[in-house]
């Protein structure tokens, strides 16, 4: 009790801390070791699968974006900072955002209304263990398959950025020491995790956002140490790579259209091997899509 | 017995982990701070773990402690360098 005291003020300390540093690159830090200790938090109630995702996703992918960016941008002292008229409209919008979510919050009818009974009756119907991916894929699945894509259209709008004639991300520095090791040593360790959590997903906590986040990290991290270079961003397997996973899943959502009399609806009985045939590819689009997101906008060959 | 082991061992790591954020928060410059902190963690952490070995149901649990451990380590032992070499290109 006292332990989870402290742990929420930890939080809220680093959070405020967060906001209120003027260094961009430190921000983006304090941002990572936030989402970390909100995992923490998730764990402490019993949302394993939520805080793998905050670890992988949010502070992990997340943090390392916006370092990158903070890197790219320079620190904030060098732009005009904001006038006080501007600095008060911020500071109203925001405390307005946070009275309307608080007021949300506490308005809920006691008890809230929650579907937690129908989906744990209706789970073994499904061959799944863990309920998580049940919502994921069989009753939300349309949530699902619309997140893909959202990668998907990221990296689009990414490329985008692109100046005309460009092929590739621009290659890291060159790394010497402990880096191009750990590049060595952790991926083989990595790829065996990501797989395990994509597989665990099943039946327990992890899934293919997850390991697809410790995917594209090994390979972003093999990237960084100089042992592989960015694909060239007109390559044919790089786009079918992006592409396969919400390819398929739309695929089987035509099909259940036709087999079973609705759109992403699992014909009975086989929804465990459907949901791991589309499971597979979107693991693999999802992980390339998050690496392309790291490597940022493809650049003119020097 | 193994009771009074796990307890020994893991107030040794504490203490060292809270001897490695002193001399982060105390220590004068960029390099003594991460020597403090890699250093005093790695070892702090490798008594918890130790500790608490004996407590494990199985080899498998255990061996999965001992990995952490070893992940721990290897992420110290590589990201305080890195870290080392970006301070001093910041202040020479």
């Amino acid at each position: 009790m006292i332990l989870d005291a402290l742990l929420a003020l930890a939080i809220l300390a680093l959070a405020a801390w967060t906001v209120w540093t003027r260094d961009a690159f430190a921000a983006g830090i304090g941002f990572v070791a936030t989402g970390l200790l909100l995992a923490l938090a998730w764990v402490r109630l019993g949302s394993v699968d939520v805080a793998l995702t905050e670890a992988a996703i949010g502070a992990g992918i997340g943090g390392v974006l916006l370092v990158n960016a903070a890197t790219h941008l320079g620190t904030t002292a060098e732009e005009a900072p904001p006038s006080p008229r501007q600095n008060r409209l911020i500071a109203l919008l925001c405390a307005g955002f946070a009275v309307a979510v608080g007021t949300a919050l506490l308005t809920l009818p006691d008890p809230a209304p929650n579907l937690v009974h129908e989906a744990a009756a209706a789970l073994p119907a499904t061959g799944l263990g863990n309920p998580v991916t049940a919502v994921l894929m069989v009753w939300r699945g349309l949530d699902t398959l619309l997140e893909a894509i959202v990668v998907l259209l990221a990296v689009l709008g990414l490329w985008a950025l692109a100046p005309e004639g460009a092929t590739r991300p621009a290659p890291p520095p060159r790394e010497e020491g402990p880096l191009p090791l750990l590049a060595r040593v952790l991926p083989p360790i990595g790829v065996v995790i990501a797989l395990h959590i994509v597989w665990a997903g099943a039946d327990g906590p992890g899934g293919k956002f997850q390991g697809g986040a410790i995917l594209a990290a090994m390979w972003v991290l093999a990237w960084m140490a100089g042992l592989v270079r960015a694909p060239e961003v007109m390559d044919r397997r790089l786009a079918w790579a992006l592409v396969a996973g919400p390819l398929v899943f739309l695929g089987v959502g035509v099909a259940g259209l036709v087999l079973a009399g609705e759109f992403l609806a699992l014909p009975a009985g086989w929804a465990k091997p459907v949901i791991l045939l589309i499971e597979a590819p979107l693991t693999l689009s999802i992980a390339a899509g998050l690496a392309l997101l790291l490597l940022g906008p493809p650049e003119r060959a020097p | 017995m193994t009771a009074v082991f796990t307890g020994v061992c893991v107030a040794a790591g504490l203490l060292f982990l809270a001897a490695g954020t002193a001399g982060l928060l105390r220590f004068p410059d960029a390099a003594t701070r991460l020597h403090a902190l890699t250093k005093a963690d790695g070892l702090g952490l490798g008594l918890i773990v130790l500790g608490l070995l004996p407590q494990m149901p199985g080899v498998a649990a255990a061996l999965k402690l001992l990995a952490i451990w070893g992940l721990v380590l290897l992420a110290g032992a590589t990201i305080g360098p890195l870290l080392a070499r970006h301070a001093t290109e910041r202040e020479p």
